[in-house]
């Protein structure tokens, strides 16, 4: 650090310069880059040295837990064996592009349409920088990331019940909210309503801040002019040559905004899991998986429905049935991770302690619905200037989001035409998969008309259907976590759980891997104390 | 707006593992909303997709073929998989009302309650239904107010 060698001062001394300087914010990346104040619990891989003394470890399920463990212990001397369900590794971690086929619990296989190219992340699709696990292991394999657009601010906020359903932009709801907002503020403070808060040095801090954060005009009034047009968009944009003059847009009215409820939607990017950067891997989320097979797939068997766990003194051993051939089998190690979902888990006989046990037991899966839809062409980009980014929406389908990649391309393209949890959710799974689509273009089509001339083909799944899931993730209650999250990641004599279900990041692959690497830390203590 | 809001609590909530709790905040939000100058935005006459956070179809067929049989299959014969959605047809677990309307308030192992988004009556509607159909012969109806006790 050249600022400390040139003139010898303590690290507080030049975090009291920094925050002088810049602000806490700047304080605040000063200390993270000294590792004072990391955002995520991902220091790095565990240190697994000392050798394996010859152990070996078996490790249920080939999604992103089970691969790293696979991937870190077999690195760190270890033997592993991975049995896996599918065809394929990844689990959730799965990407659905044209020829491939997905059959559902109840029998309905659909086969994917989309021309070459084109996909859905039918689980997880975006990577937040802040997620350092999985940031780690992109980096180390390869994966390629570009950016995910989560925030596009030439995208829409619609609602059945405002503004006669049209859907407005973004950057209009956001813009006019801030700015009435900030207007109204700034009429408190000179109305002094906020004295007893704010000093009067204060406050005038605080109307400067209001001007700029609201695009308030030199009478600190959110009206049409530049400084308003600036942020939500001119109605005739500034341009070259003798017709240039820009024309101001005029702000939608407060009245109009608040009973909208639209504002909730500013926050959408707002939760640190959606900050930018935020990133997908380049051709769909399975390239990590496939990544990790590069290093473990050798160590991987598929095809595999584990149906019993065993453990006794000296290891613990899976019976299997290999779903196309039908032939049973075993394979037994000295220690076991299992990363199969709590809710096929709770099914599988297993001889572990009543505590693990009741945790396994005390998870439902929440429900979940994508939607892939496919287009004959990038009608949002061309005719409404839409980049990537995400539409929210009351309409069942929740939200649609555009793709973030081969912008301007012509031909088919792939979008996200359906996501969501809660009821809609069920409702979308229990209809047959031609239907869910069907629904999702029917109700796509109130935001984009284009929809019903430029549909080409779909593929939906609800996440209830899906046989090695049944259901979407591991959704914890706070009284379930505070009764039975310990006990679930407690090692039982020689059984270890993993998963995104085994951390406080459900649904994220980064909680699979952060506890897959919890796992395989303890693991290795147990084994050096031998 | 309010629904709108339901699945952006939802999909946010998801990395805060607090879905149950948003849950909560629903009713109250959704009564002071404006009301809407088109109607429902398109949900269907049997009830389905009217309401991100709770079920609204009105009886017990309508609530199994549109929400239950999203996992225990429009027969009601279940499914088989990695793991396996049991039968509801046929389910000799069904001769105790009391059981089937605990499991649907509170969910089993991976099952979530989905009778947390139904009222008491349409949790009693759908228990009803299902032991009477199916092959389930069982005359004895559970009441919304023995769903009410349980809840």
């Amino acid at each position: 650090m050249p600022l400390t060698s040139a003139l010898p001062m303590s690290k507080r001394d030049l975090l009291a310069l920094i925050g002088k300087a810049g602000g806490a914010s700047a304080m605040y990346f000063a200390m993270s880059g000294m590792g004072q104040a990391q955002a995520s619990p991902f220091k790095g891989v565990p240190v697994l040295d000392g050798g394996a003394k010859g152990a070996s470890v078996l490790i249920l399920g080939a999604g992103l837990a089970g691969l790293t463990a696979a991937y870190e212990l077999r690195r760190a001397g270890y033997k592993v064996q991975v049995l896996e369900y599918n065809e394929r590794v990844g689990g959730r971690s799965w990407t659905l592009r044209g020829g491939d086929t997905f059959t559902e619990l109840g029998g309905a296989t659909q086969t994917c349409q989309f021309s070459p190219g084109n996909y859905i992340n039918p689980g997880p699709w975006r990577i937040p920088h802040n997620h350092y696990a999985i940031m780690h292991y992109c980096h180390e394999l390869g994966v390629a990331l570009e950016p995910f657009m989560q925030l596009n601010y030439n995208a829409y906020i619609h609602s059945t019940k405002a503004f006669g359903g049209t859907p407005q932009r973004y950057r209009h709801i956001q813009a006019d909210f801030l700015g009435h907002v900030s207007e109204l503020m700034v009429k408190a403070v000179k109305k002094d309503a906020l004295a007893d808060a704010v000093t009067k040095e204060d406050g005038e801090i605080l109307l400067e801040a209001l001007r700029d954060l609201g695009a308030l005009d030199k009478n600190f009034r959110y009206v049409a002019g530049k400084q308003s047009s600036e942020r939500r968009g001119w109605t005739k944009g500034p341009g070259g040559g003798l017709s240039a003059e820009p024309v101001a847009s005029e702000p939608l009215t407060f009245e109009s905004v608040l009973r909208s409820g639209m504002w909730n939607h500013i926050s959408d990017s707002m939760g640190s899991t959606h900050h930018t950067a935020i990133f997908q891997p380049v051709g769909g989320m399975d390239m990590i998986p496939r990544a990790f097979a590069t290093k473990v797939g050798d160590a991987v068997r598929l095809n595999s429905k584990v149906t019993a766990i065993k453990q006794d003194e000296t290891g613990v051993t899976a019976a299997y049935v290999d779903t196309k051939t039908g032939e049973k089998g075993t394979a037994r190690a000295d220690w076991c991770i299992c990363t199969i979902p709590l809710s096929i888990l709770s099914q599988i006989d297993m001889n572990v302690g009543a505590d693990m046990a009741a945790a396994i037991g005390a998870v439902p899966y929440e429900a979940s619905l994508k939607v892939g839809l496919e287009f004959k062409r990038r009608f949002w980009e061309q005719d409404e200037q839409i980049y990537g980014g995400i539409t929210m929406t009351d309409l069942p389908i929740g939200q649609i989001s555009y793709p973030s990649s081969r912008y301007g391309s012509p031909g088919p393209a792939t979008l996200l035409g359906a996501y969501g949890f809660g009821a809609f959710a069920y409702e979308f799974t229990s209809l047959p998969p031609a239907q869910r689509v069907a629904r999702a273009v029917e109700w796509g089509s109130r935001i984009h008309p284009q929809y019903k001339d430029e549909f080409v083909n779909g593929v939906a799944v609800g996440w209830h259907r899906v046989p090695w899931t049944q259901g979407c993730f591991g959704n914890w209650s706070d009284e379930a976590r505070a009764e039975h999250y310990k006990n679930l990641c407690q090692i039982d004599g020689r059984i270890m759980l993993a998963g995104e279900h085994a951390s406080y990041i459900p649904a994220w692959q980064e909680g699979g891997i952060t506890s897959a690497l919890d796992a395989i830390g303890r693991l290795h203590q147990r084994v050096m104390a031998g | 707006m309010k629904l709108t809001s339901t699945i952006l609590a939802l999909s946010m909530a998801v990395a805060a593992g607090s879905i149950a709790a948003s849950a909560g905040a629903q009713s109250a939000a959704e009564a002071s909303g404006p009301a809407s100058p088109t109607g429902v935005h398109g949900g269907d006459t049997d009830g389905a997709f009217i309401n991100a956070r709770s079920f609204s179809e009105p009886d017990g067929e309508k609530l199994y073929r549109r929400v239950c049989a999203g996992c225990h299959m429009p027969d009601a014969k279940g499914a088989q998989g990695a793991g396996m959605y049991p039968a509801l047809a046929g389910n000799q677990n069904l001769a105790s009302g009391d059981y089937a309307v605990y499991v649907v308030l509170k969910g089993m192992h991976g099952m979530p309650g989905v009778g947390r988004m139904m009222t008491d009556a349409q949790v009693a509607e759908v228990v009803n239904y299902v032991r009477t159909h199916f092959g389930n012969k069982y005359r004895d109806k559970v009441t919304a107010a023995q769903v009410s006790a349980v809840r």
